[in-house]
């Protein structure tokens, strides 16, 4: 077995009084598409900025390619991507990536680089020039343009329309295809099931799901069903219903509820079966943001 | 997995130059205003005084108190608030995710604003060479220019010391606060010998004024007090303690 690209050990890190991470492990073995999904605030970037060394934790240990990422020499197979606001405005595109290229010993040519992320003919503008999309994909091209072992992603996507985002997804998956190590995060869970191989779900610091796509995906996936109750709603009994992990009010003066389900098709059947008196049903998705919350709510509660 | 070697430190720190020479003159007026405050400054205060600006000796200590103040004040803004920006800015927090240390940038830093502050020096020293009686020897100028490269190693401390330690508008403020008393009592402005006996002591305990002697003397001969190199020597390893202690912890931007 070859040694962890990523080893993640016990780690805590605090931000005054706020635990952004909290006993975290974790570990990413070479050629791995790991997706990270969680809510704002989760953690996700705090344990990124742990594993490019930009911070350190206040307990436990980080390994990046069996190194402390702190010093230089560990960060050689790594790319990073700046926040897409973070070019400095008056170099030029060409010149950026250059910049960057020459801080790795085997660096990609930088007119193939541009060619691949659609860049090529604006080599010569200025970054403070681009389009808040044209931004994106630099940034997402200096993660690669040192040829490393393992890419960090910090919501790559974000603000990308969708000929953008097939662009880089299919640059990534290349990237992964010859070997290339990934760890991206990111709020879509459409990006993740896209991508992703494995995904480590964190909120408020936790680990909370750590499982190939399919099995966590089928955790996430939950559906919201909202009716409007003839009479006060018996919450408990709601609660029991197939697959109900989240149930709540929200109608003012209007008995209405809403059920976050992991199997709307067989709570609709329950309640039709029962004869339960309802009106006005709605089913929808629910978003990762509610799926993420009822997640939460039943790990609190387990 | 092996881990490859990094580039080495004198290539990168030949990059990191040249970016920060390109990020600087993208900008000219940045580049201008270093240029003109000392300028200015001997235009309006030296010059007009014919007393000082008629005798070779008095006019070439003024255009060394100024070229002090020159540097100075480069070495405070363009390292403390110069750092103290780029930290506040989203990159530079990528670039220290590169696989380089703290050396090649800090070396960039350094011949970037040691380029601008001897450029800053050109219209001085072609004002005080038309308009005044300064004069100096070929010996003595070569000599000078070698001293205020020593002279600013202190305030280059202070002024990382103060760029890693501080958000861009508190390190704003707290240069200019340091810059113009700290250059008015080491007599960069006005002359100390016609400072009053109690702040001629004062100012002597002053890397300023310590600098400020060293490179009189190297420019007309005027020997400085035997403290002046004791002094910014012991004013050189507060700074630099100061510099490495707000380097090694800063993380970026932090908000509480």
């Amino acid at each position: 077995m070859t040694a962890p690209v990523i080893e993640v050990s016990h780690v805590t890190r605090r931000f005054g009084a706020v635990v952004a991470l909290d006993d975290v492990s974790l570990a990413v073995q070479p050629g791995e598409l790991v997706g990270m999904l969680g809510p704002n605030g989760a953690g996700k970037t705090t344990l990124l900025s742990l594993v490019n060394g930009l911070r350190k934790p206040d307990a436990g240990t980080i390994r990046l390619f069996g190194g402390d990422p702190r010093t230089p020499a560990s960060r050689v197979g790594l790319g990073s991507t700046p926040q897409e606001t973070g070019l400095p405005p008056t170099l030029r595109v060409a010149e950026v990536v250059d910049f960057v290229a020459r801080h790795y010993p085997n660096p990609r040519p930088t007119a193939r680089l541009l060619e691949q992320f659609g860049l090529a003919d604006l080599a010569r503008r200025q970054t403070g020039g681009l389009s808040g999309g044209e931004k994106r994909r630099l940034a997402v091209a200096l993660a690669l343009v040192g040829n490393p072992a393992l890419v960090l992603l910090d919501e790559p996507t974000t603000g990308l329309d969708v000929d953008g985002r097939h662009m880089l997804w299919a640059a990534l998956r290349d990237y992964h295809a010859t070997g290339g190590t990934i760890v991206l995060t990111s709020h879509y869970l459409e990006e993740v099931q896209a991508l992703a191989e494995r995904v480590v779900v964190i909120d408020h610091g936790h680990v909370l799901a750590d499982d190939a796509l399919d099995v966590v995906i089928g955790r996430v996936a939950v559906r919201r069903v909202a009716l409007t109750l003839p009479d006060a709603a018996d919450l408990v009994a709601l609660r029991d219903l197939p697959g109900v992990v989240d149930v709540s009010e929200v109608g003012n003066g209007v008995n209405r509820v809403e059920l976050l389900t992991a199997d709307a098709d067989a709570l609709v059947r329950e309640l039709v079966r029962t004869d339960t008196a309802f009106s006005d049903l709605e089913v929808r998705s629910a978003s990762l943001e509610e799926a993420f919350l009822a997640l939460t709510r039943k790990e609190v509660a387990a | 997995m092996s881990t490859a070697p990094t580039m080495g430190t004198l290539s990168l720190a030949v990059l990191h130059t040249r970016y920060q020479v390109l990020e600087t003159i993208r900008i000219p007026v940045a580049v201008i205003g270093n240029m003109l405050f000392p300028a200015l400054a001997m235009l309006f205060f030296v010059v007009p005084q014919r007393v000082v600006a008629g005798d070779p000796v008095s006019a070439t200590a003024a255009t060394g108190q100024l070229a002090m103040f020159a540097v100075m004040s480069t070495c405070l803004f363009s390292f403390g608030l110069g750092a103290a920006e780029d930290r506040a800015t989203p990159f530079e927090p990528y670039v220290r995710t590169l696989p380089a240390g703290p050396v090649p940038r800090m070396i960039g830093r350094m011949f970037t604003g040691a380029v601008f502050a001897l450029l800053g020096l050109i219209p001085l020293v072609l004002i005080a060479w038309l308009f005044t009686d300064a004069t100096v020897t070929p010996r003595q100028a070569v000599l000078s220019l070698l001293v205020i490269v020593g002279v600013a190693l202190p305030f280059l401390g202070l002024g990382l010391g103060i760029g890693y330690s501080m958000s861009p508008k508190a390190a704003i403020a707290v240069v200019q606060v340091v810059l113009f008393p700290m250059a008015f009592a080491g007599g960069l402005f006005m002359p100390p010998e016609i400072f009053p006996r109690w702040l001629d002591a004062f100012s002597q305990a002053l890397p300023s004024r310590a600098g400020r002697d060293l490179l009189v003397q190297a420019l007309t001969g005027i020997d400085p007090p035997a403290t002046s190199i004791p002094v910014l020597l012991g004013w050189g390893v507060l700074f630099a303690v100061f510099a490495v202690w707000a380097y090694r912890r800063d993380e970026g931007r932090r908000f509480r």
